[in-house]
């Protein structure tokens, strides 16, 4: 029996942000095909918003991109009108995308070991990758 | 049979820096450099050049960049091609044409133009519903301040094709800044695209284009991540983005050699999706793409090959952004020191909104935030209890005020400095006197293609 765990997207997969008139976007990627298909199980478009409610009402879509073991999710009306007109410090939601990164999501200690572990499919320049 | 072109990234937006596209030329070994220089944004700030100085409205970074990189690029036969001519594309060309004149360079510049799409707007009986919300443009339209189609590839094209060494456009779609030359070098089907071939192709070389667009993002730069970052090599001198293209479209991406930063999988893909909606149905004004099929093979040492994008015809229409006055704000950021730091700025808060509600003040909206606690992340950070603020060594708080009035805006930053006598004390810094900013809303609509003109004109070299 594996125990299952709250952890934060941070731990099994990287993300960028951007912003179109008044819309956020996220691109989420896993390192893996085995955090991938963890991760295309988890983030719904539910959670997404349950996530982000503090922050916004508007609607959440999630589309599923296997072919490069990718989410992109878009938060509709998440910046007060557009770039130009929004108060915030980070008017264009830039560091939006560690905000996603600070998601929980549920995973078995088993199936996020597989996950870490399992090589990153990018080439880096390091031998390991860092903790 | 014609061999690949190597095309690279010029800048991604306007303030970027151009130091980086020297390594792409000197040592990339590419024939374009395209240079997006208009991000969503920057419409609204080139407006307010214009308004006060009618020959302005362009980037005027244009002018130092091409006098670093133009001689470099003449001396290999690159050819440069931007939207550097943001509301003002004849200017930036004639601001362009007399600085390399000066030095004693006389490249064929091309304008492009056509985009500007603000008489269509103004018609009183005609339909710019909001994309995002339907919402109807009369809401906006005695307030708008500018209004640009994206227009496509074509006209680059057409420039290329008589001959330009620089092109100079308004708004267009930025992939189509390196769209453009690729179909110009490879002769691709673009307004006759008929076939799956002709765009799956039109499609792989939008995707090259989306992954140059912004620079340094595409090659390591902004890597989302917790670690990892750390090891992608020397950002501060790291080489923008480069694409290989072959003619059926298929492509590598790569970047200089001897340059810092890092092509791979993870860091193509967080360009590749970046900006983008429906990853099924990218539209553009020369194909729609889908990037479901999409195939990146990391081959290493900063090699991704990218295949599988896939294209459909576009659509009737072209996108358009325009912008409308939408008020004033000001904003000051004020900090206290330990004791009672959290305390103090709250009774601070308590204070100005007492002053805006004796003064009737009109307002829309007092926006706070709290910079080093929450102003990254909201409400998504929560905030420690209050005994610990209070522990803190320093607290401080920003505060924005939103209203239709340029006085209010004016008069806001004055409602502070008196507190720092009569209010609590340790005040340790104040910033924001005299920053009223006008505000811009964006307003994104769809235009019919019949009602937009593309225009190419070559300059006259100078004498």
């Amino acid at each position: 029996m594996s125990t299952v765990q709250r952890v934060p997207l941070v731990k099994l997969a990287h993300a960028r942000s951007g912003d179109k008139a008044d819309w956020v976007d996220f691109g989420l990627f896993a390192w893996n095909e085995v955090g991938y298909r963890i991760i295309e199980r988890e983030v719904t478009a539910a959670k997404v918003q349950a996530h982000f409610a503090p922050w916004l009402p508007g609607q959440v879509d999630v589309w599923p991109l296997p072919n490069i073991l990718a989410i992109k999710l878009v938060l509709h009306g998440a910046l007060q009108g557009g770039g130009a007109r929004n108060l915030r410090l980070d008017n264009l939601g830039k560091a939006m995308g560690a905000a996603l990164l600070r998601m929980e999501i549920d995973v078995s200690l088993e199936a996020l070991e597989q996950a870490q572990k399992s090589p990153r499919r990018g080439w880096w320049p390091d031998v390991s990758p860092p903790t | 049979m014609t061999q690949s072109i190597r095309i690279g990234s010029g800048l991604g937006f306007y303030g970027d820096n151009w130091e980086p596209v020297v390594s792409s030329i000197e040592r990339g070994n590419v024939q374009f450099i395209a240079s997006d220089h208009l991000a969503e944004l920057t419409l609204a700030i080139l407006q307010k050049d214009r308004q006060r100085d009618p020959s302005l409205g362009y980037a005027r970074d244009v002018v130092p960049m091409l006098l670093r990189l133009w001689p470099l690029m003449q001396a290999r036969g690159v050819r440069f091609v931007c939207n550097a001519g943001g509301l003002n594309p004849m200017g930036a060309a004639l601001a362009v044409r007399t600085a390399l004149a000066g030095k004693g360079w006389h490249p064929r510049i091309a304008v492009v133009s056509g985009d500007d799409v603000m008489p269509q707007l103004q018609e009183a009986q005609a339909q710019f519903d909001h994309l995002m919300n339907g919402a109807t443009v009369n809401q906006v339209r005695d307030r708008l301040v500018f209004g640009n189609a994206y227009l496509g590839a074509k006209p680059i094209v057409d420039a290329l094709g008589q001959g330009a060494e620089i092109v100079i456009t308004g708004r267009v779609a930025d992939a189509a800044l390196f769209l453009g030359p690729l179909v110009h070098s490879f002769g691709w089907k673009l307004g006759d695209a008929s076939s799956a071939e002709d765009f799956n192709r039109l499609a792989q070389g939008l995707t090259v284009g989306h992954l140059l667009e912004c620079s340094g993002q595409g090659s390591g730069g902004n890597f989302g991540a917790q670690g990892h970052w750390q090891s992608i090599p020397n950002l501060g001198q790291i080489g923008y983005p480069i694409a290989e293209v072959a003619p059926d479209g298929s492509a590598t991406i790569t970047k200089a050699p001897g340059t810092g930063g890092l092509v791979n999988f993870d860091t193509v893909r967080q360009q590749l999706l970046y900006e983008v909606h429906n990853p099924h149905a990218y539209f553009s004004p020369d194909v729609v793409l889908d990037m479901g099929q999409i195939e990146l093979d990391d081959e290493g040492r900063d090699r991704v090959r990218l295949t599988g994008a896939r294209g459909s015809a576009p659509t009737d229409q072209l996108k358009v952004v325009a912008g409308f006055k939408d008020g004033f704000k000001s904003e000051i950021t004020w900090g206290f020191s330990w004791p009672d730091a959290w305390d103090k700025v709250q009774a601070a808060e308590r204070t100005i909104r007492e002053q805006l509600s004796e003064r009737k003040i009109p307002f829309d909206e007092l926006f706070v935030e709290y910079p080093g606690l929450n102003s990254a992340h909201g409400a998504l950070a929560p905030l420690p209890p209050t005994t610990e603020l209070n522990q803190r060594h320093e607290i401080w708080v920003r505060m924005v005020l939103r209203t239709p009035s340029k006085a209010a805006a004016d008069g806001f930053g004055r409602l502070f400095p008196w507190m720092a006598l009569s209010g609590p004390a340790y005040t340790c810094g104040f910033q924001g006197l005299n920053n009223t900013s006008e505000l811009l809303g964006i307003w994104p609509t769809l235009i019919d293609r019949t009602r937009v003109k593309a225009h190419v004109e070559m300059l006259e070299v100078a004498a």
